[in-house]
């Protein structure tokens, strides 16, 4: 998987545009949303399941997961268009149970946009202002400046059925961010866009909430948009929470196997742990051998494990390695899968295990260095796998 | 243009070749001529007919055409056309009263539908999905009960011995029963009960289409129930208002039967002149320029909803 | 958050109750031993006997249906046909002349179309009877058809007429073989529905009638001129029964297939 958070690989528009520092929760600072053992049952099914998380001022955080995992059920019962069956969510320290979505302090940007097709652009992105009572001029100001922050000047008369599902979007964040709210719930807002424009609304999605000083809660499944876009991803499935934690954090430290799976690309192999001291383990797999692991685990010896090793991290040679790298084992190219920016190498080792590796593809020759069926060394450095035990 | 194609909101119209096959236009051909002969052409015959005059004879009007006259029977029939009729109605203060008490009840009438018919559509698109066919069949099912049995059922709810005052004087709220028949009161709830799946169902169909999402978005900006309904819901249910208006006013102009039935005799709906003037004084010639004068004064509101029709479906295909 | 709030309950159920309960108590009533309708009799099914005696009414009863179900099946030909024509026909000159005419009937008072139809077949020099009505029922109910036609025409997908053509299935095979089967069931709705309007018309059926072709509305319309009669209460819950009945079966028939669909 390219590294989406290298800043050289951004569009050349928006390297001028420093990325925020990666969020970094003081513990002091008090969390701005709670979820408190939340729950909440359709026809008798769990879509939250005893759930609990904090997000804190200023954060981009975004909800990752399968479709059905509970996510969009999670946002609405922030934005109140749901009522938990069991806990509490709280927002600067109060409990919303009996506060009604209109008079919530989040806005929410829906997956459908949903805008007022009666209403023309400018109708629409004053709508939520008008029901707070401001004075006229205060209202036709705010909505001036949005519209101008978000690039729509000059739509403000045109109906929705006039506009781009692109401008259309636009219109859709303005009148949820015009409110000011303390949270901006955003119900996959880039599903329906080509991956360019995509690709483009993110950066700018970001750009927003530093300019603004808001926070973001993103619904998603697509996770190249969570890790492009986010501070902390919390990963869903089944209603609830597996795994909370930075980008970085989620990609190179999976609490799971599921978790390992569900981010980008991931070698899985089964093993049985021999042993683990100060720093180190060691991990005797039937397909890959003997493997060193340069983190302990939190497991007993003899117990069944599993390393968690990504594809870039895996060299591919056609001889041996020399140095003492660690871990190495010999297989055949079983299948290649060129992507243009690097290269996936299926990797079939003597006892039919698959293990994928994947290269930068450096230079620019048509014929690649490696074909199919051609006997390769595959290796790893000690710290380049984790160990998971579930 | 991906955009577009990937949320398809609306199928885009399709190309379509320029040339027809010659059994395309045999096609269009059947309804449409079988139409123009049974019902534009008629309304021709009652405009040359609402220019004659009442004969003793079959037919009872004059004059009549008879192409075998050649020129000069035409020209001479061309003369005995007149505007005595239309001369009639324009004098006659009892068909001038007659239109406007027609416009006048209709106009009511449609009132009332619409406050009533309004509520209930809206509570069943409220109601849970399950119920939502159960219901919708519930309303459908008195129209396709005979329109003439549902009148005469009220006759026995509303005659002098009839339930409703049997219930007023067991309640006490009267002392002796009322005459509901041959009052205006009982044209009204026989037209309201007639006409309501006509006012509930056009409205249904639109509130129906309207997306939750809307609603929910305009909760989520600080719209508590109430005004959502009155900034987001009533406005893009007009056209389901609209087309349930039109669909109840112009027919209830013209209804016989129910003021016949229910109605008393002092004043009477446009309907029941044209049918006295046709049935009970023979008065052909009369009968027809009454028709047409309702006619002309309908000619707009039917315009108004044929052309809705005609957006409405060339929004959709 | 779809909540029925009691307002809503309250409004639903007083609707509903409007609209039945007259017919609830027309149908209590056709079993009134007693003739007077302020006086309950006890239970009886006299008047559903003496229905069977009168051969006048007996007459009529046949003469209505016939007449629905020739004007129905024509109705329904030809509003089908219109239908086709104005979702699938594209822009033709004379397109809104021909959609004036199609949905001016809906809203047209029917004293207006029941005397312009009499004046024509006068002028015609036509015998009326049995047949103008039927003609006359047919001008009327097809536009009815068109409408319920056309909604679900433009509901069909027209990819699985394409993809058969693009399997070899020439465009009238395609309409008779893929589109005709799936727009069937507003077909038999549209049918229905005309023989409905023709079974219980009145006014054009006055105006176009003749000799010996006494619809039933007419014969009822003209005893009930003259009050409450108790055999016409046995009548109209016969009819009452009769469209429930078909109107049910035809719904669950509809949820059935598309039960078996699935």
């Amino acid at each position: 998987m390219t590294s989406v958070l290298d800043s050289s690989s951004a569009p050349a528009r928006h390297q001028g545009i420093s990325r925020p520092p990666p969020f970094r929760s003081d513990p002091a600072t008090p969390p701005l949303v709670r979820f408190e053992a939340v729950g909440k049952r359709f026809s008798g099914v769990a879509a939250v399941e005893d759930l609990s998380l904090d997000i804190f001022p200023g954060e981009f955080f975004a909800l990752l997961g399968p479709s059905g995992c509970g996510k969009t059920t999670l946002l609405r019962l922030l934005a109140g268009l749901e009522i938990p069956d069991t806990g509490r969510v709280l927002l600067d320290g109060q409990d919303l149970a009996s506060v009604p979505p209109h008079r919530r302090a989040v806005n929410m940007m829906f997956q459908s946009y949903a805008l007022f097709p009666h209403l023309n652009v400018e109708g629409n992105v004053a709508f939520g202002l008008r029901q707070d009572g401001l004075p006229k001029a205060e209202i036709a100001a705010r909505v001036a400046a949005m519209l101008a922050l978000l690039k729509l000047e000059g739509f403000e008369k045109r109906k929705p059925h006039q506009l781009s599902g692109g401008q259309r979007q636009r219109v859709a964040l303005a009148r949820a961010l015009v409110k000011r709210p303390r949270v901006l719930l955003l119900d996959e807002p880039l599903a329906a866009l080509d991956k360019k424009l995509r690709g483009e609304t993110q950066f700018e999605l970001m750009h927003l909430r530093q300019k603004l000083g808001l926070t973001f809660l993103i619904v998603t499944h697509d996770q190249e948009e969570a890790m492009t876009v986010a501070d902390r991803i919390g990963v869903m499935d089944q209603g609830r929470l597996i795994q909370v934690a930075s980008p970085p954090e989620i990609y190179e430290q999976p609490n799971s196997r599921w978790v390992a799976d569900f981010i980008g690309d991931v070698n899985l192999i089964e093993g049985r742990l021999l042993a683990s001291g100060a720093g180190c383990a060691t991990i005797m797999s039937a397909s890959v051998g003997r493997l060193e692991v340069a983190t302990p685990a939190e497991a007993s010896t003899g117990d069944t494990v599993w390393v968690a090793l990504r594809p870039e991290k895996v060299r591919v040679s056609h001889t041996a390695p020399a140095d003492g790298l660690g871990n190495c084992v010999a297989g055949k190219i079983w299948d290649i899968g060129y992507l243009g920016d690097i290269s996936i190498y299926k990797v079939r080792l003597p006892d039919g295990f698959i293990m994928k590796a994947s290269a930068a593809n450096m230079t620019r020759l048509i014929e690649r260095p490696f074909r199919i069926d051609e006997p390769v060394w595959l290796s790893w450095a000690g710290d380049a796998g984790v160990v998971l035990t579930r | 243009m991906t955009v577009e194609a990937i949320i398809k909101a609306q199928p885009l119209p399709r190309a379509r070749a320029a040339r027809r096959p010659l059994g395309w236009w045999l096609l269009i051909l059947i309804p449409y001529l079988w139409l123009v002969v049974f019902f534009l052409g008629p309304f021709l015959i009652v405009l040359k007919i609402s220019l004659s005059q009442t004969a003793i004879a079959q037919p009872p009007y004059t004059p009549v055409l008879d192409l075998a006259g050649g020129a000069h029977g035409l020209r001479e029939f061309f003369n005995a056309l007149s505007l005595d009729n239309y001369a009639l109605i324009a004098s006659d203060p009892i068909y001038l009263l007659s239109y406007a008490r027609s416009v006048l009840i209709a106009g009511i009438s449609t009132a009332m539908l619409l406050l009533i018919g309004y509520p209930l559509a809206y509570g069943m698109t409220r109601a849970p999905r399950g119920w939502q066919p159960i219901l919708f069949m519930l309303v459908v099912l008195p129209f396709w009960t005979s329109f003439l049995i549902r009148i005469y059922a009220w006759i026995n709810v509303l005659q002098r011995e009839g339930l409703l005052n049997q219930l007023l004087l067991a309640l006490g709220i009267v002392d002796t029963p009322p005459a509901w028949l041959a009052t205006d009161t009982a044209i009204y709830i026989g037209i309201v009960y007639s006409y309501l799946p006509f006012m509930v169902l056009p409205i249904y169909a639109t509130l129906e289409k309207l997306p939750e999402a809307l609603l929910e978005a305009a909760a989520d900006l600080g719209c508590p129930r109430w005004k959502a309904f009155w900034l987001v819901t009533l406005p893009l249910s007009l056209p389901g208002v609209f087309a349930g208006t039109l669909l109840c006013f112009i027919p209830i102009v013209g209804e016989f039967v129910i003021p016949d039935l229910l109605g008393g005799s002092d004043t009477m709906m446009i309907g029941q002149t044209l049918w006295v003037e046709f049935f009970a004084n023979r008065d052909w010639p009369a009968a027809s320029a009454v028709a047409i004068v309702l006619l002309a004064l309908l000619l707009v509101p039917i315009m108004v909803y044929q052309q809705r029709q005609m957006r409405q479906l060339e929004g959709r295909s | 958050m779809r909540k029925t709030s009691w307002f809503n309950l309250v409004s639903i159920a007083l609707g509903l109750a409007f609209l039945y309960l007259p017919i609830v108590i027309l149908v209590i009533y056709s079993f009134n031993a007693s003739r007077l309708v302020g006086v309950w009799g006890g239970w009886s099914t006299r008047w559903y006997a003496a229905l069977l005696d009168d051969q006048d009414m007996l007459d009529s009863a046949r003469i209505s249906l016939a007449i629905a179900a020739l004007s129905a099946t024509a109705a329904t030909v030809l509003g089908t046909l219109g239908a086709i024509v104005l979702v699938r026909g594209g822009r033709f000159r004379s397109r809104v002349l021909f959609s004036g005419m199609t949905y001016a009937p809906l809203v047209m008072p029917e004293v207006i179309t029941g005397l312009s139809l009499l004046l024509l077949f006068v002028a015609l020099d036509v015998d009326r009877g049995f047949w103008t009505i039927t003609i006359a029922h047919t001008t009327l109910t097809m536009c009815f058809v068109t409408v319920v036609v056309q909604a679900r025409i433009l509901d069909f997908d027209t990819d699985l007429e394409e993809a058969a053509q693009d399997l070899g299935c020439p465009p009238l095979k395609t309409f008779l073989t893929v589109t005709l089967p799936l727009i069937a069931p507003a077909i038999a709705a549209g049918w229905m529905l005309a023989f409905t309007l023709s079974l219980d018309d009145l006014v054009i059926a006055s105006f176009t009638t003749g000799p010996g072709a006494t619809t039933l509305p007419i014969r009822i319309y003209s005893e009930v001129r003259l009050g409450v009669k108790p055999e016409i209460n046995a009548v109209c819950t016969i009819m009452i029964t009769i469209v429930a009945v078909v109107v049910a079966a035809a719904s669950l028939f509809g949820k059935w297939r598309v039960g078996s669909r699935e």
